[in-house]
């Protein structure tokens, strides 16, 4: 670890520039991105929790206190309930199936001799792609007439499906976007993984009497890729928690309100309906979910140095 | 091969599963483009054909790019993105040298604020953001759709940690040398760190150019969208029944990031992959 | 517990490059033999083609006669450690070193991660690899540490628990990667004391490989020197320095190292060379023992300078060279010689008698070694 240059000045001369530094460089160069953090993230985050105890709407001139009056009534919301636990749904979709499949791929393309970088590229394309586009796309793969999955489940002798419109499925349908370009991240993380495990470990596998292929990846592959799959859980957890994208272009949070998810209530409750208060109540609310994920992340980051 | 005990499956049963997959993955694509060059007739018969039999060529490209403003949300993409990397890496770069390389007052607490702010979406000062924005009349216009962006505390954390393993006796060479810090920083340390900015960058720019939340918050003139904003907004107008310039809209729109993925991939998969948030 | 094993032309290559050619040995059962040569001469594929972990070109190797390319390594009742100890990190200590024996003697349900252990009827073969665990610990002397991972043990304690891991099954051969390359000089000694007691101890066949010659001429029975795939001279630690077959060996063996000097410019510079040495060119090679500082009885004169000395406490080394230009080295005791100034005239005798003599391509001239050669049977 490199020390630091300044070295704590003796109080003695200010000397030649390269043997003390005077701290003002140090703050010259700090401010902009200090008076910017302060700006767009402390302070309103601070008037933010503070909206949340106020009735200010959008638009109207006063405002009053009302102490834990949001908060209280988030807890009789239904909406906003039924769109939390929505958005846990969707989590305990999105988050297990986009890492498996990701584990799975990269486990795969591991395993190979030849066309590595073919499929890596093609199952990393839905990770780049812009979200929104590709959600339009979806809407119409998964369209209850023309759409060519319910064309190909007709062709089958199947009864149509309309995904978006039913709501049992709707929310499924929705998570099955996400796995789609979440997958080749998490994909990207464990070939990583296991292109760090060392080949040493699988010969003392052999060694040992690790015969078979499954023996050696539950006993070697796997657990070595346990650090990196507490990394892609996570991390898949927080990105599918945050969902708003697909939601707001190809559901808008119904049918029913079976597709209203945390963040896609607020953004009506703040910038619709402009009730502001609410609003902030709901965003804190958020924003300590997103803490304690975080928080999770960081011991898990933590972890991943023990091995 | 020499190395027969690592865990292989047979090559065959993985290229089987992989190409099915890999069809899976692509067919969205597919279905872009070819719906994009074929009749909208075609669609509403109970028939899937992989290729138009009315093929209509680049007619929905030119009504993408004549009666949707489709080039002027690629150029708002570019000026919003481009803006806000700019000003990111202006103003990040010179806090994370500072917090590298330095010893002063508070700095602990200022690495605090940036960790903290670290684990903060967007979502949660926005509303404040809004207002703040609307009280000096600055909602709908380029500035409001960058303004919160322009500090990036994970280009602070990531240059930071870059600057950190810089060699000192280089910088302390060019303070020997004379050389006033700012210039040691732009000229000296900046560009032997290119890659994480090279890194960065695409991290900025895909996570800016594909962003739907802020732009649908402050910006409301057509003139101003961004792509995703545009496209939704174009989407709803039409109510979505021209698919076919829907999705040559679709395909202009994100042709630019990947294409760019497809030339520079080694930087896009590190400069995407790096954060684990986002 | 002990096996013999036979290498018959083995030979390895890489696409285009060979990395082992035509290699035989025979290893005696209960010997411990090491394969010694500087890095990228194949001794570490020689190795894994002996454990099965990397498939040979061509040849046969077989354990106590009988042949075991067939066999993946799990079969060949072999147990190797390696240079990077190769410790399953997820693991604890005890975990480590039971991993052979669970492979072995659980069923596969058993051996199930998490769920294993609520199999039934294997609490027998629990309790028996428990305490064949306690004694291979205890054997290596880490039976304190069975319920640490690996990465809160220091280097030479990861050895130790790598060494268990080999033990704790009992198999007939040993096999050693440079097992002592990442600890530091001390605890190397103490090691290589350690791993010789415990061959004696276990009295099963070690095959032990090291690019280090000290390390193979203190701890081997036989030494198998290895160049360019190839290996060059086999024999006990005292005839590879007393006597070595090539001039390779000859330079590779010994510390410091063998002085050479052209049959040539040992008559200029001596006369009395001229009956003893061949007619045809050779290189004569003189180790510093020989090469002594004081006029003595049966030696030859030769005049010199003094190039520089170096000190080693209970020796030094005095560094010479002739009037044509060779070098050699002088081993004396401290005190003994009287340290003059580099550049200063320092006469040196060599003993009147045939030394070492090799031919232009490195192959022993003088006489051929008796004893055996790397090619027996």
């Amino acid at each position: 670890m490199p020390a630091d240059l300044s070295l704590h000045a003796p109080k003695a001369q200010p000397g030649r520039l390269g043997a003390v530094l005077p701290p003002r460089i140090a703050y010259g160069l700090a401010a902009p991105a200090v008076l910017l953090l302060v700006a767009t993230v402390i302070a309103p985050i601070l008037v933010m929790i503070a909206l949340s105890f106020t009735d200010y709407r959008f638009g109207e001139a006063g405002l009053r206190w009302t102490g834990l009056g949001n908060y209280l009534q988030l807890l009789d919301d239904r909406t906003f309930k039924r769109a939390l636990w929505n958005t846990f749904a969707y989590v305990a979709m999105v988050a297990p199936a986009s890492v498996l499949l990701g584990l799975f791929l990269a486990v795969l393309i591991d395993a190979l001799d030849r066309g590595q970088r073919f499929y890596r590229l093609v199952f990393f394309l839905p990770v780049t792609a812009t979200l929104v586009a590709m959600a339009m796309v979806w809407k119409y793969l998964l369209h209850g007439t023309i759409g060519p999955f319910n064309l190909m489940l007709q062709s089958l002798g199947l009864p149509s499906l309309d995904v978006f419109g039913d709501r049992d499925l709707a929310l499924a349908g929705l998570a099955a976007i996400n796995v789609w370009s979440l997958a080749g991240f998490n994909m990207v993380l464990f070939s990583a993984g296991l292109t760090g495990v060392p080949q040493d470990l699988y010969d003392a596998a052999a060694m040992d009497g690790m015969d078979s292929r499954l023996d050696r990846f539950l006993n070697v592959t796997l657990p070595l890729l346990g650090p990196t799959t507490l990394f892609a859980v996570v991390t898949s957890t927080i990105t599918a928690f945050k969902v708003f994208d697909t939601v707001a272009v190809v559901t808008r949070g119904g049918p029913r309100g079976s597709t209203d998810v945390l963040l896609y209530t607020t953004y009506l409750e703040g910038f619709s309906y402009f009730r502001m208060g609410s609003a902030a109540a709901m965003t804190v609310v958020f924003l300590a979910i997103m803490m304690v994920f975080a928080w999770i992340q960081a011991r898990v980051l933590d972890r991943k140095v023990h091995y | 091969m020499n190395t027969p005990y690592r865990f292989r499956p047979g090559q065959i049963l993985a290229h089987v599963i992989l190409l099915f997959l890999a069809f899976l993955f692509l067919f969205p694509f597919y279905v872009m483009i070819v719906t994009s060059v074929r009749s909208p007739q075609e669609l509403f018969v109970p028939q899937f054909r992989w290729l138009p039999q009315q093929f209509t060529g680049l007619q929905y490209y030119i009504q993408a790019l004549t009666e949707i403003p489709a080039l002027t949300f690629l150029k708002n993409g570019v000026i919003v993105s481009g803006g806000i990397l700019l000003v990111q890496l202006l103003t990040a770069i010179p806090c994370a040298y500072a917090l590298a390389k330095f010893q002063f007052r508070g700095r602990d607490l200022l690495f605090a604020l940036v960790l903290f702010s670290l684990t903060v979406p967007i979502q949660a000062p926005a509303l404040p953001l809004f207002l703040g924005l609307n009280a000096i009349g600055a909602i709908d216009s380029y500035f409001a759709a960058m303004a919160p962006f322009f500090l990036s505390v994970f280009a602070i954390f990531l240059f930071r940690q870059t600057f950190r393993s810089y060699p000192d006796e280089i910088i302390q060479a060019a303070r020997l040398d004379g050389m006033p810090e700012w210039a040691i920083l732009w000229t000296v340390v900046v560009p032997g760190c290119l890659p994480s900015v090279a890194a960065f960058s695409v991290f900025s720019v895909t996570a800016h150019w594909n962003d739907l939340y802020w732009p649908m918050v402050v910006i409301r003139s057509t003139d101003l969208m961004t792509p995703p904003l545009g496209l939704s907004f174009f989407a709803d107008s039409e109510s979505g029944a021209n698919y076919g310039a829907l999705m040559a809209t679709a395909t202009i729109l994100t042709a630019p990031l990947m294409l760019g993925f497809l030339l520079a991939q080694r930087h896009f998969v590190r400069g995407i992959t790096m954060t684990g948030v986002k | 517990m002990t096996a013999a094993i036979e290498l018959r032309n083995i030979s390895k290559s890489f696409g285009e490059t060979q990395t082992l050619r035509d290699v035989s040995l025979s290893i005696r059962p209960g010997e411990f033999i090491s394969l010694v040569g500087p890095s990228g001469c194949g001794k570490s594929t020689l190795l894994r083609i002996l454990a099965g972990l990397a498939p040979q070109s061509g040849g046969t190797v077989s354990i106590d006669g009988a042949g075991v390319d067939h066999l993946p390594p799990s079969g060949r009742d072999i147990a190797m450690v390696f240079q990077s100890y190769a410790l399953y990190p997820h693991m604890t200590v005890g975990q480590n070193i039971a991993t052979p024996l669970r492979m072995r003697q659980l069923s596969a349900a058993a051996r199930l991660p998490l769920v294993g252990r609520l199999w039934p009827g294997q609490s027998v073969s629990r309790a028996r690899i428990g305490q064949a665990v306690a004694q291979a610990a205890r054997l290596v002397e880490i039976e304190a540490m069975l319920d640490r991972k690996p990465a809160a043990l220091s280097g030479g304690q990861r050895q130790r628990v790598a060494l268990a891991r080999a033990i704790v099954r009992r198999p007939r051969v040993f096999l050693m990667d440079e097992p002592l390359s990442n600890l530091d000089a001390r605890l190397r000694v103490t090691m290589r004391a350690e791993i010789a007691a415990l061959h004696r101890r276990l009295g099963a066949t070690f095959v032990y490989v090291t690019h280090d010659q000290v390390e193979a001429m203190t701890m081997s029975d036989r030494v198998a020197v290895m160049m360019d795939g190839e290996i060059v001279q086999c024999a006990a630690p005292t005839q590879l320095y007393d006597n070595p077959r090539d001039l390779r060996v000859a330079r590779f063996i010994g510390t410091p190292e063998i002085a050479t000097i052209s049959s040539d410019e040992l008559i200029a510079a001596n006369q009395g060379f001229a009956p003893i040495l061949p007619r045809d060119p050779a290189i004569a090679a003189f180790r510093p023992e020989s090469v002594s500082l004081a006029p003595a009885p049966e030696h030859l004169q030769l005049p010199a300078t003094l190039e520089r000395v170096e000190q080693l406490g209970h020796e030094i080394l005095v560094f010479l060279r002739l009037a044509g230009g060779a070098r050699l080295t002088a081993r004396a005791v401290a005190g003994q010689v009287p340290i003059s100034p580099a550049g200063q005239r320092l006469d040196l005798w060599l003993p009147r008698r045939t030394p070492m003599l090799f031919d232009a391509s490195g192959a022993r001239m003088d006489k051929a070694p008796q004893h055996e050669l790397a090619h027996a049977g």
